[in-house]
């Protein structure tokens, strides 16, 4: 995660001294040299299967398993998978906006408090920021299966001072789901913040209220321009991956909760509709682009770019 | 000096997005093949027999669907003594969870007539269908089966997806119907009850297999689900969206809504009579129901996939299984639909409870309103699968 933090000031790289003419050529191949093994991996697992789930999106609808699919460039596979799965689409987005808000007003004082205040214990608490991650996702979501559970203690308190109704519940709701991607995401939001906040220098603080500048806008002049980088970075790590999950709506949910992930995950191993799946997977890369698009130019971090 | 790598900007990147793009347009069309038909022919697609060098078996199988040695749980006794018995090593492996995901995981393998290192597989009625219409299963030799020509439950003879019984061989059946968890709720006794009564909103789950919600639903229409039009389908699927917009159904599942029933957060649903036995061997109000309407009757079946070198051995061990007494031996350990003629009377040696036990031999009353869900071909499955997924939400 540190390397995440030095993304705002990675410092240019500059040939060495002594360079001479005769060693440049070789010192010129050498970065590239280095990346070939990371772009290799990334052509072969990452740029071939994304052409071919490409190729897949533009199928023709009418082939089948049995009689296979042509690639006819049916681009309607397009529009039509997002005209029969808007809601979902939707969804996905709102589940992940509101959980990100919410991981963000415990995140941001969390990562504060173990960057700045937290002394000789800060090893220990951010282990236990990492700890939940030594279980498996699926089990840390059953788990919450439990504490929601409607006859578990949590409903059963909200039932007795009147948060919920007598036959209120918490499990098969979007309140669990949104719940469960805040939980399951929120150290990915908080480790590159604390990366950003321990590297504060307390004295720029200190500087600020020298300066006459109340705690407030010390905050909001210092701290939170110099965590950008880390807010940004952890903003990202939270949503993206929060908008494509499946497993919180399927477990936690009801179909009325299924987000964008779940249709997808019919599309393949369900009802083997692969180019809608393919398309649908496109789409949801897409407005995931979109969305980190305009968010980094309206938070104007051109380091993080 | 200029550095041999400049710093990254946003410039720069956007320029490398637009040059990938172009680089994906290309490869778009080195792509551009499409997909290859799946399906295989019998012709096409021919299998060694290596049988008779070999003497070593690829078994594939579900989770706790095989006895073990209550002592050593390593053991697992029917199947040592197949070993002991015929010399053919077995490698058991456990590694089927779900029909769907097994099919994704073999679906290149087979589409391409190639072997999947498996040489007896265990899936369900529906999925069996689908890979027998797509020509991915061997047939096997009658002549080396005698045991199942004769010891087969005849409810489970000439089902429409193997109308010669000769490719789909059942390891263990079940039966699709109702379960309500007495404590938190009154008996329930038809699916129109699960679908409206109000003490029930929002305390139901169906499953998720569409072949056995919908199938509930045909038969509590008067519909027969071994043979039914699209219109009967909709009808079912109209009944069952009116109770998720309701509100009635709270989600649909696998396997996972047993503990949910086991904790009350589900009153009653829609479930599996092997499941509903080991949850009340737990909690005795938990009770399995089997409507008058009727419930559905599945198997898991034994097949052997295209390319698979050891068929001779696989005959053996699916011939050796339908032995009554070692049928008994395993449906003492497993609490599913014993499929084995004769097996109720060697079971009365081991367990009489058992034996005595309706959801693992069903009396003639209970087989005669069980039904098998009719085999579809593949438009069918296409529409109906997709229809229910728009209703069940995915």
């Amino acid at each position: 995660m540190t390397a995440l933090a030095h993304l705002g000031g990675a410092p240019t790289p500059t040939a060495p001294p002594g360079d001479r003419d005769a060693t440049r050529g070789s010192y010129r191949l050498l970065p590239y040299l280095l990346l070939l093994p990371g772009a290799a991996w990334l052509f072969l697992f990452f740029t071939v299967p994304l052409l071919q789930l490409a190729a897949a999106s533009l199928y023709d609808p009418a082939g089948s398993l049995s009689t296979g699919y042509a690639l006819t460039w049916a681009f309607g596979n397009y529009p039509d998978a997002l005209q029969a799965y808007w809601p979902q689409f939707g969804r996905s987005f709102l589940y992940a906006g509101v959980a990100l808000v919410l991981a963000l007003l415990m995140g941001y004082p969390l990562a504060y408090a173990i960057a700045q205040k937290a002394g000789r214990w800060k090893n220990l608490l951010l282990v236990c920021v990492v700890a939940p991650m030594f279980t498996s996702f699926l089990v840390r979501t059953l788990a919450w299966k439990t504490i929601l559970s409607d006859n578990g203690w949590l409903v059963g308190l909200l039932r007795d001072v009147h948060l919920l109704g007598p036959d209120g519940r918490l499990l098969a709701t979007p309140v669990a789901v949104v719940l469960g991607l805040t939980y399951n995401f929120l150290p990915f939001l908080v480790l590159p913040l604390y990366a950003s906040l321990e590297r504060l220098d307390a004295r720029l603080l200190e500087a600020a209220s020298d300066l006459y500048a109340s705690p407030t806008q010390a905050f909001r002049r210092v701290t939170l321009p110099l965590s950008m980088p880390g807010l940004v970075a952890g903003t990202l790590l939270f949503f993206i991956p929060a908008s494509g999950d499946y497993i919180n709506a399927e477990l936690l949910g009801t179909p009325n909760e299924y987000m964008i992930g779940n249709v997808i995950d019919s599309a393949f191993l369900v009802r083997l509709d692969y180019p809608q799946g393919a398309a649908l997977s496109f789409l949801l890369m897409a407005a995931i682009l979109a969305v980190v698009f305009v968010y980094l130019r309206r938070a104007g971090t051109e380091e993080v770019l | 000096m200029r550095s041999p790598l400049r710093p990254l900007t946003r410039r720069g990147l956007l320029t490398g997005t637009l040059g990938s793009a172009a680089l994906l347009a290309a490869g778009g069309s080195l792509a551009g093949c499409g997909t290859k038909a799946a399906t295989q022919t019998e012709a096409g697609c021919v299998s060694d027999d290596l049988s008779g060098t070999e003497k070593t078996l690829a078994f594939s199988n579900w989770p706790q669907y095989m006895d073990v040695d209550e002592k050593d749980e390593s053991k697992r006794p029917s199947l040592d003594e197949f070993v002991t018995r015929t010399g053919i090593k077995v490698t058991y492996t456990e590694d089927i969870n779900d029909n769907n995901e097994f099919f994704g995981k073999v679906q290149n393998q087979l589409a391409a007539c190639q072997g999947t290192g498996r040489d007896i597989i265990v899936l369900t009625d529906w999925m069996a269908a689908r890979m027998i219409r797509l020509g991915w299963i061997q047939k096997l030799d009658k002549a080396k089966i005698p045991n199942v020509q004769a010891n087969l439950l005849p409810s489970l003879l000439d089902r429409s997806f193997d109308r010669e019984n000769r490719i789909a061989v059942p390891w263990q059946s079940g039966l699709a119907g109702l379960a309500y968890n007495g404590s938190v709720a009154k008996e329930i006794r038809t699916v129109d009850e699960l679908l409206t009564r109000p003490d029930l909103k929002g305390k139901v789950t169906a499953l998720s297999e569409m072949r056995d919600t919908i199938g509930l639903l045909l038969q509590s229409n008067g519909h027969d689900p071994a043979n039914f039009t699209a219109a009967q389908f909709d009808d079912a699927l109209n009944k069952l969206k009116k109770a998720v917009d309701s509100g009635q159904i709270r989600r649909f599942t696998g396997n996972d809504y047993a503990p949910e029933l086991a904790k009350g957060d589900i009153a009653a649903c829609i479930g599996w009579s092997g499941d509903v036995i080991q949850l009340a061997g737990e909690n005795e109000k938990i009770r399995f129901v089997a409507p008058d309407s009727g419930v559905i009757l599945f198997s898991d079946n034994m097949m052997v996939p295209n390319k698979a070198t050891h068929k001779a051995n696989a005959e053996e061990l699916i011939n050796y299984y339908y032995e009554p007494a070692v049928a008994a031996k395993l449906a003492a350990y497993v609490n599913y639909i014993c499929p084995v003629k004769g097996a109720q009377a060697e079971m009365e040696k081991i367990d009489p409870e058992l034996a005595a036990n309706p959801l693992i031999f069903p009396d003639e009353a209970l087989l005669a309103k069980s039904k098998v869900f009719m085999a579809l071909d593949e438009q069918q499955e296409r529409e109906y699968e997709g229809k229910f997924q728009q209703v069940i939400g995915a």
